[in-house]
């Protein structure tokens, strides 16, 4: 059977780190229980200069210095995100030029929460199988901003993830795609507000752990397989707490879910979360491994997709670009001012 | 090609100057300069103003005409140009003048150099100052001007071993002259352990290596050589006049420590004037920062490349050294009220040819030089006088 | 760059894939690009080649800004420098990603994709080159 799927991969995670320790002094709370309760350490920050289209260009490097396929024949650009730099002006034309893909190309940016990059990569996959493109690049990134004193400040991260979608050279077939979706306002962000606004309790039950369970089972109903089919799986990460509860209660073991559980070190890179996670399983995968995905995003719905390893993976130049592994330890602390004065806390004019 | 003389000079005290607008210190400098020559109106044939951003400061361009009208000569009808070319605005308009007499076409002109920056606040002004350097490239980037004379400064260091205390040398020179200048924005001396201590700008540079924000304007007339005895008995002649470009931005130059610019521009007039370097008893150089007087010294000729940070700690620029650089206290003590600098070195020099230079005075001096840059040395022009 | 979005459009190939030229009879390489070689001149006309260099080089030269200007005011201390690009132009930049005190002369450098400066809160953006320790 033909195979559709991740042909390359990148991703691109930014250097500055705060503890939740250090979040925690300033509204008088206790650091340590903040952690153990969220399951998060410390989360990435953007430094000044970085934004979701820098992070989304970065990672499509990455993607394309790992492999050798020609930009300009990349024909769509998908780039999902809760915080594209601009509300109307496209990341997608950003990114497009910065990898020399422009101007034969279709591009559109895309947005459901977390799990915008996930519905880039089905899009693209529908495109590369139908024969309209040759290549779609999928990116999921965010520079997610959290209101100061709110418990998301202590989840809200920078990153993200690129995946070029193809018919050649595949490294990760995509077996199966699915979706889970309903409407289901858990969290939400109006437009011209600067910050998101949540259900509490509400988030988790009837939002995440309902579509996420309900797309896993159905995938797997689908695919006709079973948990210990894969050798690994990864879930949408708000918090380090949800996705390994899913993955009980679904089946999977701490052993699978542990390479794409990067939440603890970094935070909840929103559109990038589950993306991050499938790149850092891609940086240790060998050919015949099958990995199981389900993304997240409020509003709600989970994107599922069944993938296995092929042989392909041994030809792809992985050292070309760093891991996550790397760039997770690659890192600077920052103070809470900083982090203040870097995402944009302290508005001046 | 005939003789120029300079047969008047004036100059406005240079400093935050709340009190005076640009019409008010172009038509005092030039009124000052008119009775120094004491010519009257009707002998001046046209005007040359250096002015590198009125329209950015006041607001105001085409101030050629304006420099005319508020001088009093609108009814005249005179030719009056302003011409631009950042800091060396000043140097420049004195070489169009110089041009204009020396070729026959007007026998006397008066050369104005004017800059109001305190109308605009402290960001303005310095955003207006970047405007010198390369937009596109340099500042769009993040460079600031003091940023490119710094990353001059860390060359220089790494090439040439010059040091920070040696940059502040230059500022404690400098100050000590300004302090004898009653037109000088700063007449204190200044210790070198205040300049060394002083808030970092860019690094290696701090505040005191840098000259200041200012306004103030400054005039000369000059008059065809054969001429100007109708008008002074003490003739202070152009004996040469250079001018010379480079990139505009500083990493264009394959080598960042030399301004080929001076080096022509400073050529240009020696070789007119038949002389060396070290015939100049005293020179006025362009010290926008430190290190900027320590480039000079070494591509005027004064003394070898690399060399700029020795002499400055021998003495050798000092008031009574070999070669007295900036005995007005240069841009960094007298002040840089940019377009007015090219002229305001002018003045200067002459007073210092006139043995007129007060305490200032270079003993026996003859011949004197003036050197103004623009940007980070993407213009210059030089100018030689000598007291005949 | 107030409200010129125009004059940065133009500079994109330049500035996102530091896009430069070479000469056809000297192989002189520019960045930016010109229309022709300054040493060939008109020999050079119509044989200027589009050239797309590493974003590979070294530090020349360098400072650290305390007093930005209006756009990088928030940034200070920050790193500009000149670097020599491996293929012979030099540019400059800002240095990211390390300690602003371990910058020294010729230390090896790699371009990075960042946000140079915006229009205010509601400009354009305006992205760029700046430079990141190659290791």
């Amino acid at each position: 059977m033909e195979k559709i799927g991740i042909v390359s991969y990148g991703a691109n995670i930014p250097r500055f780190r705060i503890t939740a320790e250090e979040i925690a002094k300033v509204w008088g709370k206790d650091g340590s229980t903040i952690s153990r309760g969220l399951g998060i350490n410390e989360k990435s920050v953007p430094s000044i200069d970085q934004d979701t289209a820098t992070i989304s260009v970065e990672a499509a490097r990455a993607a394309l210095k790992r492999c050798n396929i020609n930009p300009q024949d990349i024909g769509a650009v998908y780039i999902g995100s809760e915080s594209h730099p601009y509300a109307v002006k496209p990341t997608g034309t950003i990114v497009g030029e910065a990898i020399g893909a422009t101007p034969d190309l279709m591009v559109a940016d895309y947005e459901f929460a977390c799990k915008a990059g996930t519905a880039a990569i089905q899009t693209c996959t529908a495109m590369v199988k139908s024969d309209i493109i040759k290549y779609g690049l999928a990116i999921g990134a965010d520079t997610s901003q959290a209101a100061p004193g709110d418990a998301l400040e202590y989840s809200a991260s920078a990153g993200g993830a690129a995946f070029i979608i193809g018919k050649e050279n595949v490294i990760a077939n995509i077996n199966h795609t699915l979706s889970f979706t309903t409407d289901t306002p858990d969290f939400w962000r109006r437009a011209e507000r600067k910050y998101p606004a949540h259900g509490g309790r509400f988030t988790g039950g009837p939002a995440y752990f309902k579509h996420v369970s309900s797309c896993a089972q159905n995938l797997m109903q689908k695919a006709g397989t079973k948990p210990e089919d894969y050798t690994f799986a990864v879930f949408h990460q708000p918090n380090g707490k949800f996705p390994v509860t899913v993955a009980k209660k679904l089946g999977f073991s701490s052993e699978q879910i542990k390479q794409g559980l990067i939440v603890p070190f970094i935070g909840n890179t929103y559109s990038g979360a589950s993306l991050v996670g499938l790149a850092s399983v891609l940086d240790v995968a060998k050919p015949g491994d099958r990995v199981f995905l389900t993304s997240y995003g409020s509003g709600a719905g989970s994107d599922g997709f069944d993938l296995t390893i092929t042989d392909n993976i041994q030809n792809l130049h992985r050292g070309n670009a760093p891991t996550v592994a790397q760039m997770v330890e690659d890192k600077e602390y920052i103070n809470y001012g900083t982090y203040a004065k870097y995402t944009d806390l302290l508005y001046w004019e | 090609m005939r003789d120029v003389a300079v047969i008047g000079v004036g100059m406005t005290k240079f400093g935050e100057l709340w009190d005076q607008s640009f019409r008010h210190l172009i038509a005092e400098a030039g009124s000052k300069a008119i009775l120094d020559a004491g010519i009257e109106g009707k002998d001046i044939d046209a005007m040359y103003v250096g002015s590198m951003s009125s329209g950015r400061f006041v607001g105001q361009e085409h101030v050629g005409a304006l420099v005319a009208d508020a001088s009093g000569f609108s009814h005249t009808n005179i030719p009056a140009t302003r011409v631009e070319g950042a800091c060396a605005s000043g140097g420049i308009a004195v070489r169009q003048g110089y041009f204009s007499v020396a070729s026959g076409i007007n026998d006397v002109v008066v050369v104005g150099g004017i800059e109001k920056m305190n109308d605009v606040s402290g960001a303005a002004a310095t955003e207006t100052l970047a405007t010198a350097a390369d937009q596109e490239w340099e500042a769009f980037f993040g460079a600031t001007f003091p940023s490119i004379y710094a990353m001059m400064a860390t060359r220089h260091m790494h090439e040439y071993g010059t040091t920070k205390k040696q940059l502040a040398q230059v500022a404690v020179k400098n100050h000590a002259n300004g302090a004898k200048n009653p037109n000088a924005q700063f007449r204190r001396e200044i210790p070198l352990e205040a300049v060394m201590n002083a808030t970092m700008v860019a690094y290696p540079l701090g505040l005191l290596d840098c000259s200041p924000v200012s306004d103030g304007a400054a005039s000369i007339i000059l008059c065809a050589a054969d001429k100007a005895k109708q008008y002074s008995d003490n003739i202070i002649q152009i004996i040469g006049s250079g001018q010379a470009s480079d990139t505009l931005s500083l990493h264009g130059r394959d080598d960042i420590c030399t301004m080929q610019s001076t080096v022509h521009a400073s050529q240009m007039a020696y070789k007119q004037a038949q002389l060396t370097p070290k015939d100049i008893h005293v020179a006025e150089v362009h010290d926008c920062f430190t290190i900027a007087e320590i480039v000079a010294v070494e591509d005027l000729g004064f003394v070898k490349k690399g060399e700029g940070g020795k002499a400055i700690e021998n003495k050798i620029t000092t008031l009574d050294g070999e070669i007295p650089v900036n005995t007005s206290g240069g841009l960094k003590a007298k002040g840089h009220p940019v377009g007015a600098t090219g002229v305001a070195q002018i003045v200067e020099i002459v007073e210092q040819l006139r043995g007129k230079a007060d305490k200032r005075q270079v003993q026996d001096a003859r011949i004197g030089l003036a050197h103004n840059i623009g940007g980070s040395g993407a213009t210059c022009t030089t100018h030689i006088l000598e007291a005949k | 760059m107030r409200g010129s979005v125009a004059r940065f459009w133009r500079e994109i190939p330049q500035r996102y894939n530091i896009m430069g030229n070479k000469c056809g009879c000297c192989e002189r390489v520019y960045f930016p690009p010109r229309e022709a070689c300054p040493y060939c001149r008109r020999k050079s006309y119509g044989k200027m080649n589009t050239l797309q260099l590493s974003g590979k080089g070294e530090i020349f030269s360098y400072t650290i800004i305390h007093v930005g200007s209006e756009p990088f005011a928030n940034q200070v201390p920050y790193a500009v420098a000149i670097i020599k690009l491996d293929e012979g132009p030099k540019v400059t930049a800002q240095i990211v990603d390390c300690n602003i005190n371990d910058i020294k002369i010729g230390m090896k450098v790699e371009s990075t994709f960042r946000r140079i400066q915006d229009d205010g809160y509601t400009g354009a953006i305006y992205y760029g080159y700046k430079f990141k320790p190659h290791k």
